[in-house]
Order: C-alpha cells, then sequence, then structure tokens
C-alpha cells in the first residue's frame, strides 16, 4: 500500500492503540510499539545530492530532526530514496557530530584553529575584501579599455546554495567587481552547455527524468545513471518493463548499470567518438535516419562554404587551423547564402557541399573495423548496438541516452556530446517523449546555480559577462542579440536585450537609467582574450596573481584535477574564507600531507554555514525542475544560513566604502539589496528568501498602462507573468529572465503539489515549475511533423488543434502555428537558423566531432591521423612544475579513469562524515583486470600504490573481471579506474585515503576548459 | 491483515544499498567501523547495526558476466526454527502478519536461535554479549499500515511488501522461479529469481533440524513449569541443544 503523505502524517500523529504482550508464552496477537514518529511535525525537503531532486519528508520533535524518509507525492521518487537520499537524517540538525558550529580563523603561520567570533570573522573579512580591492582594482586595462575589475579575489561555489542564494552570490561578487567566478558546473557539464545549445539552441537536459519510461532504447554511455542517479533506474526498468525498452551500456567498465543492461559494450577509455562517429556512419550508410525530421527540421540540406573542408580532408584538423595558435580561423566554416541571406539547401541531400554528404565524408573511415580497432570493442557487440540504436530513426521508435563525466570532463567534452546530439537529430528523436539527449547534471543545485550565473563567462540566463571591448550597452546588445534572414526562424534570443537590461535593473534599481545605460559600465569587464574558468583559477593562484579567495560550498583540494597543484596554489594565498558545514582538505589546507604550516601565510577562516533542512529555498534539478524546499529546524549551533552570510558580508563591505571611500565604489554603494525588513540603519535584519525568489521571478517598476505585448495594464510591483512581459526600457527589473514565471502574483509556481498528468507521458505540468515557462520537454514542436500532427501519435507530447488555432500537450516551445501552415514556424526557435544544428561552426574545436587521442594516452600517434593526436584547439598547460603529462611512456602503461559509487558524492565531503555511508565504502579502492592483477601479484584486498606523472596514492586492489584487457591497434591495453571521494581529512586516522584527482591532468576540453580527469596514465605497484 | 511478505527480484536491484541505510535510519542503528576487503560488499556480513546487507557476486557461466546483488537477510519463516527453540519466548511469529519479530526483555541472550536458523540470521547487540537483533520487517510500521523501510525506499521494486499470496501471483505471472514459495512453512520473504537459487548464494534446501524441535519443547517447558528455574540452567541447555542442532 501506497500512503499519501497526508495519510502517513495522520497516522503517525494519532493515537495508535495496540495491545500488549500477553503473559503466557504463546505466539501472540498482537505488537506493541508506537511509530516512533509519533506526534512528529512534518515538512518536506529535496535531497541536496545528485540532481534528480527526490521529495524528502523531515520529521522533527522538539527542533530536532528524528525521521527522514521519501515522501510518496513527488512523481519522481514516489516516496523511494537512494542510498544518499535515505542517509540525510546523519547530515542534518544536530545529528551529525562531525560539523563545525561555530566560526574558526587561522592565523598567518599557524599549526591550529582558534574558534572566532562572526562579528570578528565577518569585519576582518570585509576589511580583507576592501584591502585587496582597493590595491588591486584595474579601472583601465593596458589598451586603455575601462574594466573595473579586480583580478587579484577569486570565487567559487556553489552547486549546494540554493537558487536564491546563488543570485545573490553572483549579484555580490560582481557588485565587488570579481571576473574568475567559477563552481561545480565548470568541471562538470560545462561541456555540455554549448554542446546541447550549438546544437539545439539551450544548453540544458532535454526531457527529464520520468520521461526515460517513454523511451524504446536507452543508452547509458559516459555516465553510470545506476550508480549516480539512482532514481533514474525506477523510470529506465519501467521502461523495460512496461514497454519492453531495451538498455544498452557503453563503458570502460562493467558497472551497476551494466547489471541491468540487454546489451554491455566495453571500450577504451577516451574513444566515445570513435564508437559515435561509427553509429552516424551506420545510420547513413543503412539509410535509417528519418528523413523528413532530417530535411524540414535540421541543417543536413544546407550548402556550406565550398572551401571548408573535413578533418579527413586535412589529417585531423578543419579548414582555417593555425598551427602556432592552436587555433581556427573559422571563415570557411559557414553556409552559403542566397541573395536574401537565408542559407541555401539541397533538400534531396545529394550536393557535395551540403551538410548530409560533408557529414558523410567526415565519418567515412569510421567503419566497424576501424571502430573495433580504435575503442577495443568486439566486432559483433558494436554491430549489435549500432542495430538497435539506429532502429530509432522510425517516427514511432525513439531512443534516448543518459550520460554524464564520461562524456563531459575530455579534452573532446564539448564534441563527444555533440556526435550523439548529431545522432538525434538524423534519427528525428530531440522533442519526442523518451527521447533527446539526457544530461544528467549531478549536483542538488548546479542546474541552479549555471541558469544563475556562477561562471566566469555567462550572467544569469545565459547572458555572456561583457568584455573589455563591449564599451557601452549598445556595442554589447548589438554584438550578443543574433538576427536572422529566415522568416520561418523565432530567433528567440533577439529578445536578448530584454533579459540584459531587466536584470541590470534587478541589480541597481532607480539608479538603472536610460540615460547611464542602466549602470552598465558597473559590470566588471575581463579583457577580450581573458579566460578566468577553473584551470585558469589554480594556475593564476599558483603564479601569485589571486590573492584572497572566497570557496564557498567546495572542496577543489580534492575536486580540482591536479589536485596537487591546487593544493600549493591555495597556499599562495593572503587570505582565503571558506564556507561548509565542515572542516575539510581545502580549509585546512595548510596543515595536510606535505604542507609546512609555518611557511604558510594564509589567513583562512571557516565559516559554518546551514544545512539544507535548516533554511528555506528552492533548487532546481537536471530535467530544470525548480521544487521548493521549506525548513524544518533552526540552525546548528552557531551555523549561519548563507544568505546571512552573504547579507552580512554586502553590508559590511558597503559601509567601510561609504564611510572610508576607496576605488570606485559606486557598484558596491548603488547596488539594491532590499530582500528583508531593515533596521534603522538600513541593513536588512533577515534575507526573506521569497523576496529573492520575487526578484529573480521580476515585477514592474512602474505602471504600465499598455503593454505592448497583450495590451493590458500591469501596476507597478506586479511580478512579470512571464518573460515573454519583460522589457528593453527598465519598466521591468527582473534577476534571471528564464526564471520569470516561477513565483508570479498566483504565487510560488516552485511550490506547487499538482499530481495530475493529463498526456499520460510523465508530464505532471502541476508539480512545481520548470524553465522555460513550465515547458517539460524542450524542443516539443519537431515532436509533430510539419502540419501539426505528433510523428508518433501514441507518445504525443503537443499536437496541433486546428479547430481551435492551438497546441494542446506540453507547453508548445513556441506557440506559432505549425511550419507548413500560415505564420508557421520551425522548431527549434533558439537558433537563428531555426532548425536543428548538425554543422557546429559555433564551437573552436571544429563543427563535426572527429577522434582524438587524450592528452596522455598509450600511443604515440592518433590510430585516424598521423598528425593530429591530441584535440588541436585546446589549450596546453606549461608553465609551472606542476604541469607535467606524458605519453606513450612505459613508465605509466596502463589507461586510467575515475568514477564515482551510488554511496558516495563528489569530494566525499557529504558522505565521508555520513556515517551510514562510510560504513558501506570506508575507502578509496582501484578496479583492476585479473590479468593484469596475476602480472603484478596483486590480489583484491591489497595495499596498491597507484602513480602518475603528476602525484600518486594508495588505493585497495579489487581485482575484478568487471574490467578486461582490451585489443587496441593491435596492443593489449590494461584500463583501471578509482573513485574520487575520498581526502585525507576525514577519516581523521587517514584509513579512507585520499583524492584520485592527485593523479589527474592539467588540461581541458577546447571550448570550455572542462578537465580532463577521465582520462590519464598510471602504474600501479604493490604497497 | 492478511500473510505479510517481501518480494525480492535480483534481477532488478541495481546494489544500491538503499535498503541498508533505510533499515538502519528508521532502527537508528549507528554505523559498525569496516574496511574494503577487495569488494563493494559491506558490512561483511550481518551484525547488530545491519539487519539487512546486499551480496555482491561477480558470476560467469553461459550465459556471459553477470553481477548480482542478493539481498541477505532474515526470511520470515512459516515455520521459524528459533520461534521454536526459542526458551523464553523471546522470538515470537506474529499471528496477524506472519512477521517473526522479538521482544529485548524476554531475551536470555542463550543463542539457541543462532544455530537453530537455518538461515544463520540471529545476532546479538553489544557486540555479541547484549540481547537478539534482526529484521523485524518494520512490524510497527505494518502495524500503522506502512512499508516496511527497506521496500519503501527500494527505487526499482526490487524489494517490494505486500500480501504475501499477491506478490507470489504477480511473480508467477511475471515468469519468475520462485524461492521460498513452500519451504519451511513458506518463506515470509520470497525471492523471484531467473536462475537456481545456488547462483544467488541462496540456501539450497534449508530445512530444520529434528532436533530444534525437541530442544525448544525441553526448554520451554522447563521455563513454563518452574519459575524456579534459573536463568543460567535454561543457558546451558540452551547450549547443549545448540550442540546437538549442530550436529
Amino acid at each position: 500500500m501506497e500512503l499519501t503523505r497526508r495519510t502517513f502524517l495522520k497516522i503517525s500523529t494519532g493515537a495508535l492503540l495496540l495491545s500488549s504482550l500477553g503473559l503466557n508464552l504463546e505466539p501472540v496477537k498482537a505488537y506493541a510499539a508506537e511509530l516512533r514518529t509519533k506526534g512528529a511535525k512534518e515538512t518536506t525537503t529535496i535531497c541536496p545530492y545528485c540532481s534528480c531532486s527526490c521529495s524528502i519528508i523531515v520529521s522533527v520533535k522538539d527542533g530536532k530532526v528524528i525521521n527522514t524518509e521519501g515522501d510518496p507525492d513527488s512523481p519522481i521518487n514516489e516516496g523511494a530514496l537512494c542510498p544518499k537520499g535515505a542517509s540525510v537524517y546523519q547530515i542534518v540538525g544536530t545529528n551529525n557530530p562531525y560539523r563545525v558550529t561555530e566560526p574558526m580563523y587561522r592565523a598567518p603561520g599557524a599549526t591550529e584553529w582558534k574558534k572566532i567570533s562572526w562579528e570578528e570573522a565577518l569585519n576582518r573579512i570585509a576589511k580583507l575584501v576592501k584591502k585587496t580591492r582597493d590595491k588591486y582594482f584595474i579601472t583601465k586595462n593596458s589598451k586603455g579599455q575601462v574594466v573595473n575589475r579586480v583580478d587579484a579575489i577569486g570565487h567559487i561555489g556553489s552547486a549546494a546554495l540554493d537558487n536564491e542564494e546563488c543570485y545573490l552570490i553572483q549579484k555580490l561578487m560582481r557588485s565587488w567587481g570579481l571576473v574568475y567566478i567559477e563552481h561545480q558546473a565548470r568541471i562538470c557539464h560545462s561541456s555540455t552547455v554549448p554542446a546541447l545549445a550549438e546544437s539545439f539552441g539551450r544548453g540544458a537536459m532535454t526531457n527529464h527524468w520520468i520521461d526515460f519510461r517513454n523511451a524504446d532504447v536507452i543508452l547509458n554511455m559516459g555516465g553510470n545513471t545506476a550508480e549516480n542517479h539512482p532514481m533514474s533506474m525506477k523510470w529506465i526498468m519501467k521502461a523495460k518493463e512496461q514497454r519492453g525498452a531495451k538498455l544498452v551500456v557503453v563503458d570502460p567498465r562493467f558497472t551497476r548499470t551494466a547489471s541491468k543492461a540487454d546489451l554491455y559494450v566495453p571500450i577504451r577509455i577516451g574513444t566515445d567518438i570513435a564508437f559515435l562517429g561509427g553509429l552516424i556512419k551506420y545510420i547513413i550508410d543503412n539509410n535509417l535516419y528519418f528523413k523528413d525530421y532530417v530535411i524540414n527540421y535540421t541543417d543536413a540540406p544546407f550548402l556550406v562554404d565550398p572551401n571548408f573542408k573535413t578533418a579527413e580532408d586535412l589529417d585531423g584538423v578543419f579548414s582555417g587551423y593555425d598551427e602556432k595558435k592552436r587555433a581556427y580561423d573559422k571563415s570557411t566554416w559557414k553556409y552559403q547564402v542566397d541573395e536574401n541571406g537565408i542559407p541555401k539547401k539541397d533538400p534531396t541531400l545529394q550536393d557535395p557541399n551540403c551538410v548530409f554528404q560533408l557529414l558523410k565524408k567526415q565519418y567515412q573511415r569510421y567503419t566497424i573495423d576501424k571502430v573495433s580497432e580504435i575503442t577495443g570493442a568486439p566486432k559483433d557487440k558494436l554491430e549489435e548496438a549500432y542495430k538497435l540504436l539506429a532502429s530509432c530513426g522510425k517516427p514511432d521508435k525513439v531512443c534516448t541516452v543518459s550520460y554524464a563525466m564520461g562524456w563531459t570532463q575530455h579534452t573532446v567534452g564539448v564534441q563527444n556530446i555533440r556526435a550523439f546530439a548529431i545522432v538525434q537529430l538524423l534519427l528525428g528523436n530531440v522533442g519526442m517523449a523518451g527521447g533527446g539527449v539526457n544530461a544528467q547534471r549531478g549536483e542538488g543545485n548546479v542546474q541552479g546555480s549555471t541558469d544563475h550565473g556562477l561562471l566566469f563567462h555567462i550572467l544569469t540566463g545565459y547572458n555572456p559577462t561583457p568584455v573589455a571591448s563591449d564599451v557601452d550597452l549598445k556595442t554589447y546588445i548589438e554584438k550578443y542579440t543574433p538576427k536572422t534572414k529566415e522568416p520561418k526562424s523565432v530567433n528567440w534570443w533577439s529578445n536578448r536585450p530584454k533579459y540584459f537590461i531587466s536584470y541590470l535593473k534587478e541589480l541597481y534599481g532607480d539608479k538603472a537609467t536610460k540615460e547611464n545605460d542602466f549602470c552598465y559600465s558597473y559590470l566588471p569587464k575581463r579583457d577580450d582574450t581573458q579566460n578566468c574558468s577553473w584551470l585558469m583559477i589554480w594556475d593564476q593562484m599558483y603564479k601569485g596573481k589571486i590573492k584572497g579567495f572566497f570557496a564557498w560550498g567546495q572542496n577543489p583540494a580534492c575536486s580540482g584535477s591536479n589536485a596537487g597543484k591546487v593544493r600549493k596554489a591555495l597556499a599562495k594565498l593572503d587570505w582565503l574564507v571558506y564556507v561548509n558545514l565542515w572542516d575539510t582538505e581545502t580549509s585546512s589546507f595548510w596543515k595536510g600531507p606535505g604542507m609546512d604550516p609555518k611557511k604558510i601565510k594564509t589567513e583562512v577562516f571557516m565559516l559554518p554555514c546551514a544545512s539544507f533542512v535548516e533554511k528555506e529555498g528552492s533548487i532546481t534539478n537536471s530535467g530544470r525542475l525548480a521544487q521548493w524546499r521549506y525548513k524544518a529546524v533552526n540552525p546548528t549551533g552557531k551555523c549561519m544560513p548563507d544568505a546571512e552570510i552573504m547579507n552580512e558580508l554586502y553590508w559590511r563591505v558597503k559601509k567601510l566604502y561609504e564611510k572610508e571611500k576607496g576605488a570606485f565604489p559606486e557598484p558596491i554603494i548603488h547596488l539594491t539589496w532590499d530582500y528583508g525588513e531593515k533596521d534603522k540603519d538600513g541593513k536588512v535584519k533577515h534575507i526573506d528568501v521569497h523576496k529573492v525568489a520575487k526578484a529573480i521571478n521580476g515585477y514592474f517598476t512602474e505602471d504600465v498602462p499598455e503593454h505592448p505585448i497583450d495590451k493590458k495594464s500591469y501596476k507597478k510591483g506586479q511580478q512579470v507573468p512571464s518573460f515573454v512581459f519583460l522589457l528593453n526600457d527598465g519598466r521591468t527589473a527582473c534577476g534571471n529572465w528564464l526564471y520569470c514565471g516561477s513565483y508570479t502574483d498566483a504565487g510560488n509556481m516552485m511550490a506547487r503539489r499538482g499530481k495530475e498528468d493529463p498526456t499520460g507521458l510523465g508530464l505532471y505540468p502541476n508539480w512545481a515549475w520548470c524553465w522555460p515557462v513550465n515547458r517539460r520537454i524542450l524542443y516539443n514542436r519537431a515532436s509533430c511533423d510539419p502540419q501539426g500532427n505528433p510523428w508518433d501519435p501514441k507518445r504525443a507530447v503537443i499536437k496541433w488543434d486546428a479547430a481551435n488555432k492551438k497546441w494542446v500537450g506540453d507547453v508548445p516551445d513556441g506557440p506559432a502555428p505549425p511550419l507548413a501552415l500560415e505564420g508557421g514556424k520551425l522548431p527549434f526557435i533558439m537558433k537563428p537558423s531555426g532548425v536543428g544544428t548538425i554543422f557546429g561552426s559555433g564551437l573552436s574545436d571544429g563543427p563535426f566531432p572527429t577522434h582524438y587521442e587524450p592528452l596522455e594516452c598509450p600511443f604515440q600517434e592518433n590510430p585516424l591521423y598521423k598528425k593530429t593526436r591530441i584535440n588541436p584547439a585546446t589549450k596546453l598547460f606549461t608553465d609551472t612544475p606542476e604541469d607535467v603529462f606524458v605519453y606513450c611512456d612505459t613508465k605509466y602503461p596502463y589507461m586510467a579513469t575515475t568514477y564515482r559509487v551510488t554511496e558516495h558524492w563528489q569530494t566525499g565531503v557529504m558522505t565521508r562524515h555520513t556515517d551510514w555511508l562510510r560504513e558501506m565504502q570506508p575507502q578509496v579502492f582501484v578496479e583492476i583486470d585479473p590479468i593484469l592483477a596475476k602480472e603484478k601479484g596483486i590480489k583484491s584486498g591489497d595495499k596498491v600504490i597507484v602513480s602518475s606523472a603528476r602525484g600518486k596514492l594508495w588505493a585497495i586492489a579489487i581485482v575484478t573481471e568487471r574490467f578486461q584487457p582490451l585489443k587496441v591497434m593491435g596492443m593489449t591495453i590494461h584500463q583501471v579506474g578509482l573513485p574520487w571521494h575520498y581526502g585525507w581529512k576525514f577519516p581523521k586516522d587517514g584509513s579512507g585515503g585520499d583524492s584520485a584527482n592527485l593523479l589527474t591532468p592539467t588540461i581541458g576540453d577546447a571550448n570550455t576548459m572542462i578537465p580532463e580527469t577521465k582520462a590519464f596514465m598510471v602504474n600501479i605497484e604493490k604497497a | 491483515m492478511a500473510r505479510k511478505g517481501l518480494l525480492i527480484t535480483p534481477d532488478i536491484c541495481i546494489g544500491c544499498r538503499a535498503c541498508q541505510v533505510a533499515c538502519k535510519e528508521w532502527n537508528q542503528l549507528p554505523a559498525s567501523k569496516t574496511k574494503n576487503n577487495g569488494t563493494y560488499e559491506n558490512p561483511p556480513d550481518l551484525d547488530e547495526n545491519n539487519f539487512n546487507r546486499i551480496r555482491f557476486i561477480e558470476t560467469k557461466d553461459s550465459k556471459g558476466f553477470r553481477w548480482l546483488f542478493v539481498s541477505h537477510r532474515c526470511m520470515h519463516c512459516g515455520e521459524p526454527a528459533c520461534v521454536q527453540i526459542c526458551p523464553a519466548g523471546a522470538l515470537i511469529k506474529d499471528k496477524e502478519t506472519g512477521i517473526v519479530y522479538y521482544d529485548k526483555n524476554k531475551c536470555i541472550a542463550c543463542h539457541a536461535c543462532v544455530s537453530a536458523c537455518p538461515f544463520s540470521i540471529p545476532r546479538y547487540d553489544q557486540g555479541g554479549k547484549g540481547k537478539i537483533a534482526k529484521c523485524h520487517l518494520c512490524i510497527d510500521r505494518v502495524k500503522a499500515g506502512l512499508t516496511p523501510a527497506c521496500a519503501k525506499t527500494c527505487p526499482t521494486g526490487a524489494i517490494k511488501y505486500g500480501d504475501r499470496d499477491a506478490l507470489i501471483k504477480e511473480a508467477k505471472a511475471k515468469g519468475y522461479k520462485l524461492y521460498g514459495e513452500t519451504e519451511l512453512g513458506g518463506l515470509g520473504v520470497v525471492f523471484a529469481l531467473t536462475d537456481s537459487p545456488k547462483v544467488y548464494k541462496l540456501a539450497e534446501n534449508p530445512k530444520i533440524s529434528e532436533s530444534v524441535a525437541f530442544w525448544g519443547s525441553v526448554l520451554r517447558t522447563l521455563v513454563g513449569r518452574s519459575g524456579s528455574t534459573t536463568t543460567s540452567f535454561i543457558k546451558y541447555l540452551a547450549q547443549k541443544s545448540t550442540e546437538e542442532v549442530k550436529k
């Protein structure tokens, strides 16, 4: 019997009268005990872990959390929880004995922490911020351009913050002039965003978790969904059971997901594009692509500049490559256009310059034989996989992919994902129920934190951060607002000015006027060629260029690739502010292995923050669904909610600048910050997250008597109903246009709990709220033919109601009529071309993916290209002694990768401090195949040393057949893998081990610099 | 209430071990100290803090390589040997639901149940020196109309709770071979398999030793008849019975 939460509540608080044991020894009638949750107060929250965002009921008695279990009402988890979700009891409130409960301070050269009051800590930090900012503020750069920024202070974090806190922190840090702003998203799914945005128009998971049950074939590749997103398996197993769906797992290692697969294909680490290129060739050669979809909804028929050359023509590079710069001149990477500026097309797909034929040429050598040679995958398994996936090009057969770090964390990360995006466009699965390209984000709110602009290159809502040559608002708008000549293209990003200006208006309120460009000049600008991403932060910090740093809800000493470099870089800081629930390898870096505290001058502040049930706010899951979380108990000890810490820092820095003047104080002093009742001095007493959420949604700043969109009148202070109503003239303020509609005059849409599912596809339109405008499946107009009839009527996401001239079903991705009707529009409304993009010219390393070896690989040469071993457009790090790498080196003969286990999460800060989880996976291990183990004399349970060119660590050996040596290019390649969840700080006796990132290299993807933590070479010896 | 049970289907288990954690959460059990013995399996055995755990089994046969995740826990036998032998009546079979639960207050820590159990399930708390500890199928939740913690938390429904008859019917309709349908009076925890029990490391042909019934009646008669029978005497006899049963 599945009970709803309300019933649960009734039973636990009702008086249960049960008979007691009889005195004789006969089997008795009934059991005598009351539920220990009887009389408890219940609230709901959302799990902080993987981004499935399961709902949890928290029971509280006497101000203490006494129970946590699954919320049966959530359509995502239906009362179930994975081991991490089931364990949150042990990290909340006073249930965790390891939490830091008052601020701590480490003085320069000190060997220990000392306790400090909040007042002292916050005052000192504010002083340091001002001192460093004043000293290193850059008004104009070396070219004389106004930049108004400070490079000497950096900030990372956090995907663990609620949306409202993410919004506040980016607002605060940017008002101080920071450009080195990054967080978990960079090292996790930063490659997803341009890959999907280039292909379809938006950089997020196209469908959502429950939708897996609608698929016919599910590919799990570059990911391990059963272990890292366990609740996804609820829906994948349902697809298998209810519709006979097939699960295909392609992975170097036989994982817990592979144990449930209908087909498992082993491949060599870092050869995903070889596999996927082979699939593209298979689809084309066997005519299995969905013709109508391809011709009408993609750029396959578009003609490309005849001077464009594929990587086949030029031994691994595309036309326009500059070897010295390691970059491309992309001028040949463009469509041919007619006299109206519209791309020329060949709907027969025969023209040798059309995208389709160029695609065919690009993969002409990706035969099954060649793919098997490069990947080591058996030919019969390849063929079986290709057959299964390629069968989904029919209108009524849909496949999908669930992927994560195995695709993203490579020098070819973006292209890995692009390869499958191309597959899905060929098969016509984008916009379909059970289809799409499903990026599995991995953190409670990493989707939200990315949406709210916590990366150096984006503001909220994916508006770009300005660079130095974007001298004024006009220039910015001109440069970043795409135009199109295609009359059938909606080109939704043409609305960017409304979103950007409304954002500026939220930042600076009344001070932002048309006359002063809405305070545009207050935004810090990085130099045009200045890359401030994650890898650059540690590089700059190592070189002494970053003096002060905020590591907020992150543990880079364990999560950063080449962790040794990160740890050494931290030692160069003047000051570090660390916000978390526990003291970690980062906050205590100065007493870590190999560190001499007496020589380290960094002042460190450990600020203990509240756990997720000790505050209120929203988080957004991988399926773009924003759900509300309620407060269950007060913060433990002296812990403060992050929003309050931000409030304190905002106020104190502002006061210092008002009192003492300093470098360019205006962006700080004029920042709006009206998120709660103010005291007599004007300081917000407590942040009201509802006020923040409302500001993020957006409101009218003055009366609008006749709105241009609907001619209705709106009053000052009213919430903006959706981003369609945002204006570019300062009459609307909006923190994040994507979230416009999440908190309207009707209320908090994110807190809704409606269980209706009118389409039967599991969309649940009234459960919480998703962006954009509550549209559950993106690009859903592509799920219908040009007349508006669903390609697959049995899984109709939307369909055109001709009588009423509107779409019914999910929120249509653009309300315009179907393509073939009058006023009809193309389905990919965020792309200027209006179509799905196979020829991805917006990327820096090629319009088509092609196989390159990882930086560290077993070969001298790329099996495909003699001259181009690795991605020719990635930045090589060579400046510091830490940036070493090897390839085809006998000292490090084994290919290695890092991964995760269900029982732990990320750097293990939360899960190592959870006794129940640590019990199941207590120590770092390395999995090796039995043949390699025999060669090295290693047995399961032995301690071994795993080493790379950069570092080493011990691990417990698990000898298993789940890794098999592969035959690659005539060689036998052994592959090994380790989880990266461990750190020297806890358990205190060091028995858990340290971070596998001590092994990984300093190099990133060519487009986003996501580190290549998934492929490197190691040696293994018995300890 | 009809007889309740669990249906465990290893073929849809993803080895996540939410069941291990949810059980500990509901029963407020601490963690044991563990180390990695060259496997994901932990803790290495049931203990006072772990009423259920998952066995990780790597196996290779004509069907190919498989990684199986199989629950290890009390079977809630229809004819529970532990109840039969327990001299203190601490182990009880609930008439209504068939759940085999216990009253720690009555337990005299004689350990007779340990050897009587065909599956070697009962454990003792306080490092083995305390009272009986094992899965009680969350009888408190069941009596309140709720689902046992492990079944509720299971993401894929590999552990399913319900009326035993209905669960068996459903599993048969899906073509599974059942383990525990009739053994030992029918187990309360039935496994739905697609291969022989041996592959899943389930005890083949579990039986209760005949001497269990004998010793059980002896011990209980002694306790019941004379209030002056001391606990230590019962314990002595119980240990005797244990030796007998072990033979």
